[in-house]
């Protein structure tokens, strides 16, 4: 074993293997997305399970495994699954959830009969259609403007391509229909026929992926990169970008997972797809906690930094006031500040965070700390004339214009006055003719 | 010429309406003439069928019998010429998009299928962003922004058609004061500029100040005409009070029978 590849590791032969997770995983993610934005993540799952009986009745029908009839076969299986769920759906009043059970798992039923029937004269498998033989991937070649490539790659080569070119072409048609789908259908771009279309993509790329790489990782890929990348970004173009980059990298992934990690713990090698698609998984809990947009652990730090920021103006504020209550006193006594003890008593908080919070202010050039006792700078004091002149604007404010009672102004500002920009300070000043007492009688400072 | 032309022609003629879900009828034998030039409101109960009739004009629904004309003409050679504005609630607001790219559909007609949105486009759709007063909010992922800001947003879109006739299903509703002066001043600009407009509207206060004609349904025209004539008690009455006890009772019937077979 030398680093991260084991020695028996041949680019050769893993080479094709990642190649063909990577093809698969690109073409899945590309058409998921639009599945994902329409609310149908579970159509692709159904939609691949069903092409069982397709490929079972075209082998029965045909008496031969040769692919195009198989294809077809389960592409129009793929697309009667699409159909159906919708109609029972309409017509039966069943919601989408149960039709598109109840249809999938019939199908998936009914090819498995039509299998284990068929199997005495066949090499079809109903464990292989789960997690597919993509280790086998290098062992059947196809030769190709004189390259040779393993036939799976050169197949699912050409899915992506077709789901590029198709998506790339009619990029914003899709966009359109999946979005809007009634004013789609009356500029002309009918929805239903932009559905039907995804429904072949789906159902080629399922068809294409099934018995190379498997049902469950193009299952995975065609929702998880998505469902991913939606927590990443909100704007479709980069949406797409990145459940492409979370897909590739899984399939990578994947493979070194399935390869790699379990010999060097002295267990055997496990299926590539299935690993796969398990990290995809990974992926996806890795975009929920820390994803900018939606991630959980993101929204926490958030919230806590905001948190301290609301903390970190009522500190400055408070010690305004205090100096504006000393006015008489002389500047040595006015401007001595307060210890963290009666700062945490005087804002009703715990010391623990406050005296994080003010070595933060002192970093920060508000507050000096001189022996033990937090005071303004002179920064600090605009700030805290800033946050109170708020405060005192909203509450005049509040009483003048909105007539909300005397009583429950202070809670009011003591929540605006944290999102009180410049701009809104000069509006209320505005709006409140410039008067210069708020309603307590307190003297509004001037803006600094 | 072809400007005096379509001054004459009647932008949307119903003739004989009926559409029905599931067996169930929702509009009889609706019919009405839209004058060009004209503000019409629509007004009626709720499941009096006003988004069907404009679902089913636009040939979203099937329709059970009925002839629509737009400019004298079909839909398909007219569908230029007509703007949509769906309801607000219609939409998924979580969809991966900012203001300015929803303003841009409103162009996709024009564009062309298979090509790309460009530079120009753009700059056209933020115009009209600009007109109903949202321009500085149009790289907002439309979640962001209020409900009066989302339907700005589709009025901008269906103002970029630069369509000659538009039906709107309640660009109105919910939304604050400055929106609904913003839509109101929209439609204004609308018709000053010879443009005809159907609007679905719940507000029956403000009707006689908004729309010229008006279209009082329920289930069928219970009045169709200028505002002065036909926006009367009676007629209102009419509209919202006798629901048509009768026919509803057959229509329940009719759908019993259909799952008694």
């Amino acid at each position: 074993m030398n680093g991260l590849w084991p020695d028996d590791w041949s680019w050769q032969l893993d080479g094709w293997i990642i190649l063909a997770g990577v093809l698969c995983a690109l073409s899945s993610a590309l058409v998921g997305n639009f599945l994902v934005l329409r609310k149908l993540s579970l159509l692709g799952d159904a939609i691949s399970h069903a092409v069982l009986p397709g490929l079972a009745i075209a082998f029965l029908v045909t008496a031969s495994r040769s692919s195009w009839p198989m294809f077809l076969g389960a592409v129009i299986a793929g697309l009667v699954t699409a159909g159906a769920t919708q109609w029972i759906r309409s017509a039966g009043k069943v919601d989408e959830g149960a039709s598109l059970g109840v249809v999938f798992t019939c199908l998936f039923a009914l090819g498995l009969v039509l299998i284990v029937q068929a199997a005495d004269r066949v090499d079809l498998d109903p464990g292989c259609v789960l997690y597919g033989a993509i280790e086998t991937t290098p062992l059947d070649q196809v030769s190709w403007l004189g390259w040779r490539m393993p036939r799976v790659v050169w197949v699912l080569g050409t899915v992506l391509l077709v789901n590029v070119l198709v998506l790339g072409v009619l990029y914003k048609e899709f966009q359109l229909s999946s979005f809007d789908p009634s004013m789609s259908t009356a500029l002309g771009i009918s929805a239903h026929g932009m559905h039907s279309l995804l429904m072949v993509l789906v159902a080629v790329t399922a068809v294409a992926s099934f018995e190379s790489v498997g049902n469950i990782l193009v299952v995975a890929m065609l929702v998880v990169p998505p469902a991913a990348a939606q927590l990443i970004s909100d704007r479709l173009g980069r949406v797409i970008a990145w459940s492409l980059i979370l897909a590739a990298f899984s399939a990578v992934l994947g493979h070194w997972l399935a390869t790699v990690v379990p010999r060097a713990m002295g267990y055997r090698a496990v299926s590539t797809s299935a690993m796969i698609a398990v990290a995809a998984g990974l992926l996806f809990c890795v975009c929920f906690l820390v994803g900018p947009r939606q991630g959980v652990l993101s929204r926490w730090w958030q919230r806590r930094a905001a948190a301290a920021e609301m903390l970190a103006e009522d500190v400055v504020g408070w010690l305004y006031r205090r100096e504006e209550k000393l006015a008489a006193a002389d500047k040595a006594s006015r401007e001595a500040g307060a210890g963290p003890e009666e700062l945490a008593s005087g804002l009703g908080v715990a010391l623990g965070p406050l005296r994080r919070n003010l070595k933060r202010l002192v970093r920060r050039g508000t507050l000096q700390n001189v022996a033990g006792r937090y005071q303004l700078t002179a920064a600090g004091r605009e700030e805290g004339q800033r946050v109170v002149r708020a405060h005192r604007l909203w509450e005049q404010y509040l009483v003048e214009q909105a007539e909300v009672p005397l009583s429950r102004i202070h809670e009011h500002a003591e929540r605006f006055e944290h999102v009180t920009t410049a701009r809104m300070r000069e509006a209320l000043a505005e709006q409140t003719d410039g008067t210069e007492r708020d309603p307590h009688g307190s003297r509004i400072p001037p803006e600094h | 010429m072809t400007s005096s032309r379509s001054q004459n022609e009647l932008p949307l003629s119903v003739y004989d309406l009926t559409v029905a879900y599931q067996r169930k009828p929702v509009l009889w034998d609706v019919g009405f003439e839209v004058p060009p030039g004209s503000l019409v409101g629509v007004v009626g109960p709720n499941g009096a069928g006003k988004s069907t009739l404009l679902k089913a004009v636009l040939e979203l629904l099937p329709k059970v019998s009925g002839q629509i004309r737009f400019f004298g003409g079909s839909y398909a050679e007219n569908r230029h010429r007509v703007g949509y504005v769906p309801q607000r609630e219609s939409v998924d607001w979580d969809f991966p998009i900012d203001a300015l790219d929803v303003v841009t559909m409103g162009l996709y007609r024009q564009i062309g299928w298979f090509r790309r949105v460009n530079r120009a486009h753009r700059d056209r759709a933020m115009a009209a962003l600009e007109q109903v007063g949202i321009a500085d909010l149009a790289h907002r992922q439309i979640s962001q922004l209020s409900g009066g800001q989302q339907q700005r947003t589709f009025l901008a879109r269906a103002l970029v058609q630069g369509a000659d006739l538009y039906l709107m299903d309640e660009p109105f509703a919910a939304v604050d004061a400055a929106t609904e002066l913003a839509v109101l001043a929209v439609l204004r600009e609308m018709k000053a500029a010879g443009k005809t407009a159907m609007v679905i509207h719940h507000d029956l206060q403000t009707v006689p100040h908004y729309f010229d004609y008006v279209l009082l349904l329920n289930m069928r025209v219970v009045a169709f005409g200028p505002t002065s004539e036909v926006f009367t008690t009676e007629n209102l009455q009419k509209t919202y009070g006798g629901r048509l006890t009768l026919l509803e009772e057959a229509t329940h019937a009719m759908r019993e029978r259909g799952r008694q077979r």
